[in-house]
């Protein structure tokens, strides 16, 4: 009897794991019917339907029929397009800046990620799917990216995209001088001050990854039989040098950046973006010889001396010349609304529709070497698409349903269902004796902590990102 | 400018050592630098009649006209309608496919106080030292020259209220068209309201709260503590202007009393003690904006709230005492983890549900007000209807800053403050092809369009 219940329970455990696996799949598997479809590079297809299986677009067409199990969405009179990857963040980061040190190419934002902050279903809402989670702009040599997917409600290891090629966060200008004005007292102030300090700290730092990288070389090669030693510090800069590491270079000023890219033509590898870039119209030309990506504020300015210069089109310049360029947003409140950013663009210039679409979804994804996943709309890349109620350049436009591998993350509807269920479960706590207000038989109330994030991470230099 | 100013000072050190011919070379330089770097703000544009032909004309106090004619003369609008016959001598624009639509305005910036806000504190002028700075004016510190007017303008933006910040008593706002030589060109009115940092409850940072900008949080307790020594100041303030105002008006009837001495802060508040002019309160929660209407009735006063994100939660206050807001929080990320993700965005449809007079602003300091009419849109996706999203920067604006009979509308016998698209000005790809403020049609010209003109050829 024993026995048979010991089978028995495997069999209803073996059971239950083949019912969740297949309902696991068909939760994935959406078709969407009847929408006007930006693809981002084939047009906008009319009336047209797309079915995600397996989390990957496998249909583009008109009448697909539903397979069975698959959900179905009506999406007549909305629009569709690729997830919105914001090229540029520091969202779901519990630290931003390790700013002791010029050179801190050993951090990793990876090991801060934090998968419950509200940003990311903030603009999950706004139709951002993928971002590229920066280290700040404390120092010249920053630390590691990672580029994630917005998985809210999954565990933290869902959110890296796992063959995303490695970046790191390099910067220039006013945030890597000014960073030494935060030193705590009787500390010594950093070196550089200057923006001839900044590049002859990048230029260090390279020298030193030769050489460890030679003292590797000869080592493998066994010219020598002791061991380098392991440098955390320069083994990221090492992979810059080999082609495996991305270069993503805070700065605005031109001549700052142009001195960066001089200095990658010597060393020898090229720079993956200029982030910000806010004069990268002034050397166009120069930054598309070498094929970098620009990232860009489409019309933000005037906050800082070396951000007088920017124009609203810089976008139309660097497309021109034919750059690849994105528009990220360096701020958990405006990544919420990078389609109206993208609708600028073909005002200031005239970018082409599709063209400025995919200054948010395929150009930065090409920038992050993601493309192959993400970016478009195409058979075969994952299922990661926004549902909008109107064409997502308009002002009145809002985003109905995010979904990213076939699994909703965001949907108006269910959200506003959930407020609902929300204001009751805070009126039943609040009427708990413990949380009653003083004098009316309650505690003292606890103080909240509210988090002071800085919007840019230019606000956030020299004090590690955490005010509080 | 800073751009303008740096020059001159390079001018000034060279003269020493070069002489009078050189200078004579330097001053020419400039000129053409000047031209390059903001001589547009000195253009103030053309007056004459303008005659705006065949536009869909959107009013905004009325019916919409598919097509019809707007006549700009004298600085005013002279005429508005289907059927219009054309001055003798008026320039005549083609308006077909064109839109007409008032000039926008943002009623809560700082616009022209502040050019660059980090790390150039010789180009802020945004907030005085002390707490009480009644006589603090915006208008004696807006920069006409600033390239923010016409980096805004040229998106359809004709007025805005600019006002300064800090301290519990800021100063007076002035609200400006943007365009002018001097301040008084630009002003609509010198001196408009009163502004009141309003004390709050503040847990953390701010004005009233704990240990300031990055600083350890303090117990609630202490905040609210806090909160009513700063009213209670204020309060002081208030009753102690009243008394001197009496005493004035006593002194003025009676020569035989006491001279009371000149209090040019207590002066100042006189038009605001007696209701003549609004007083300003920045306030967001509904017990800071609850506070602000006991003040505001207590003290027998014409209040604007300015920020409001919670003002809806108390429309019956706000209403009752005739308090309108001017909303800036479009472009702000709600403050509680558990507010719905588009709290900030709906609350102006909350609001005009609830019977709230209200207008839409950036509350920007210069560089992002013209985005107004996109925070305005946005607004629009969240509840609002387009003819209010539309209203809340135009005509909802002028009533709020007690100029709707001057502007806010497309009415003959308004200030001619007239803007020419291709579209929906609310759409952030609608293109403006015509600019008018006072009636004269301005360049569409910027410091960007400037440096584009400059680089967008360069090989």
């Amino acid at each position: 009897m024993k026995k048979f219940t010991s089978y028995l329970i495997l069999f209803l455990l073996l059971v239950g794991n083949l019912n969740f696996a297949g309902f696991a799949q068909a939760k994935n598997d959406v078709l969407i019917k009847n929408a006007m479809v930006m693809t981002a590079v084939k047009g906008t297809l009319q009336n047209t339907d797309i079915l995600i299986q397996n989390g990957k677009i496998a249909k583009i067409g008109k009448n697909i029929a539903a397979p069975a199990g698959v959900r179905v969405i009506d999406a007549t009179g909305k629009y569709v397009t690729p997830g919105i990857i914001d090229c540029h963040s520091h969202s779901m980061l519990d630290a931003i800046n390790e700013g002791s040190l010029s050179v801190t190419s050993m951090t990793r934002t990876r090991d801060v990620l934090n998968p419950t902050d509200i940003a990311i279903y903030r603009a999950l809402a706004g139709g951002v799917t993928s971002a590229n989670l920066l280290h700040g702009s404390a120092n010249p040599i920053g630390g590691q990216n990672t580029t994630v997917k917005f998985k809210w409600g999954h565990p933290v290891e869902d959110y890296p995209i796992a063959d995303a090629p490695p970046g790191i966060k390099f910067a220039l200008g006013e945030n890597v001088k000014r960073s030494t004005s935060f030193a705590p007292p009787g500390t010594p102030v950093r070196y550089p001050r200057t923006r001839m300090g900044v590049i002859e700290t990048i230029r260090d730092a390279f020298l030193r990854a030769k050489d460890y990288k030679q003292s590797w070389d000869d080592f493998k090669a066994g010219k020598t039989k002791v061991q380098p030693r392991k440098d955390l510090e320069l083994d990221p800069l090492v992979e810059v040098l080999e082609g495996k590491r991305l270069v993503h270079a805070h700065g605005y000023r031109s001549d700052e950046h142009l001195n960066l890219m001089l200095l990658a033509d010597e060393m020898g590898f090229t720079v993956a973006t200029l982030q910000h870039g806010l004069e990268a119209y002034k050397i166009a030309p120069e930054i598309a010889k070498r094929g970098t990506g620009v990232s860009i504020f489409t019309d933000s300015w005037s906050y800082k001396l070396e951000a007088y210069d920017a124009i609203p089109y810089n976008a139309y310049i660097l497309w021109k010349n034919g750059v690849n360029v994105s528009i990220n947003s360096d701020s958990d409140e405006r990544m919420r609304r990078l389609n109206l950013d993208a609708a600028k663009v073909e005002k200031y210039g005239g970018v082409p529709e599709e063209d400025a679409l995919k200054m948010i979804t395929l150009n930065p994804a090409k920038q992050l070497g993601i493309d192959k996943h993400t970016g478009s709309i195409e058979v075969g890349k994952d299922g990661d698409l926004v549902i909008w109620t109107a064409h997502p350049f308009s002002v009145y436009s809002r985003v109905e349903t995010t979904i990213i591998e076939g699994e909703t993350y965001f949907d108006r509807s269910t959200d506003t269902q959930l407020r609902l269920d929300m204001a009751k479960e805070r009126d039943t706590l609040e009427k708990l004796d413990i949380n009653k207000a003083p004098g009316t038989g309650g505690g003292p109330p606890a103080v909240p902590k509210e988090k002071r994030r800085g919007d840019r991470d230019d606000a956030e230099y020299g004090d590690g990102g955490n005010r509080l | 400018m800073n751009n303008g100013k740096f020059k001159i000072e390079n001018v000034r050190s060279k003269l020493v050592h070069i002489g009078f011919l050189l200078l004579t070379a330097y001053c020419l330089l400039l000129t053409a630098n000047a031209q390059n770097d903001g001589s547009e703000q000195n253009q103030t544009g053309k007056a004459g009649t303008f005659a705006i032909v065949g536009a869909r004309i959107v009013t905004v106090s009325g019916a919409t006209i598919e097509s019809g004619t707007v006549i700009i003369q004298n600085g005013k609008i002279f005429a508005v309608g289907a059927n219009i016959s054309i001055p003798a001598g008026a320039e005549k624009i083609d308006g077909k496919g064109l839109s007409v639509f008032p000039g926008m305005i943002d009623a809560g910036t700082s616009l022209g106080l502040v050019e660059i806000g980090q790390g150039v504190s010789g180009s802020v002028d945004l907030s005085e030292t002390g707490t009480m700075n009644a006589n603090a004016k915006a208008i004696k510190g807006i920069n006409p020259h600033s390239s923010h007017v016409n980096v805004t303008r040229v998106n359809g933006i004709t007025t805005v209220m600019s006002y300064p910040t800090g301290g519990l008593i800021a100063g007076q706002g002035a609200v400006i068209n943007l365009n002018g030589s001097t301040q008084d060109e630009m002003a609509v009115i010198r001196e408009f309201g009163l502004v009141i940092n309003f004390p709050r409850i503040a847990t953390f940072g701010g004005f009233a709260g704990g240990g300031g900008f990055g600083g350890p949080p303090i117990e609630f307790s202490e905040a609210a503590k806090r909160r009513d020594t700063a009213l209670d100041e204020l309060r002081k303030m208030f009753r102690n202007a009243e008394s001197y105002l009496r005493a004035k008006d006593a002194y003025a009837k009676d020569k035989t009393l006491p001279y009371p001495v000149t209090d040019q802060k207590f002066d100042a508040m006189a038009p605001y003690i007696r209701g003549e002019k609004p007083v300003v309160f920045t306030a967001e929660r509904e017990r800071d904006i609850r506070a602000v209407a006991k003040f505001v009735a207590d003290m027998k006063l014409k209040g604007i709230i300015l920020g409001g994100q919670e003002a809806w939660k108390a429309a019956d206050e706000l209403k009752k005492n005739n308090i309108s807001v001017v909303y800036t929080n479009i472009h702000s990320l709600p403050v509680l983890d558990d507010n719905p993700y588009d709290y900030l965005f709906e609350a102006p449809s909350k609001m005009q549900a609830a019977g709230v007079k209200f207008c839409i602003s950036t509350g920007d300091g210069g560089q992002e007000v013209r985005d107004l009419p996109y925070q305005a849109g946005l607004a629009g996706a969240f509840g609002l209807s387009k003819e209010d999203a539309l209203k809340s920067v135009t005509l909802y604006a002028a009533e709020i800053l007690g100029v709707a009979d001057k502007m806010g509308s497309l009415d003959v016998g308004k200030v001619a403050n007239v803007v020419v698209t291709d579209g929906d000005i609310l759409e952030a790809r609608t293109n403006i092809k015509y600019l008018f403020i006072n009636g004269r049609l301005l360049p569409l010209t910027s410091r960007h369009t400037e440096l584009f003109d400059s680089f967008k050829d360069r090989k």
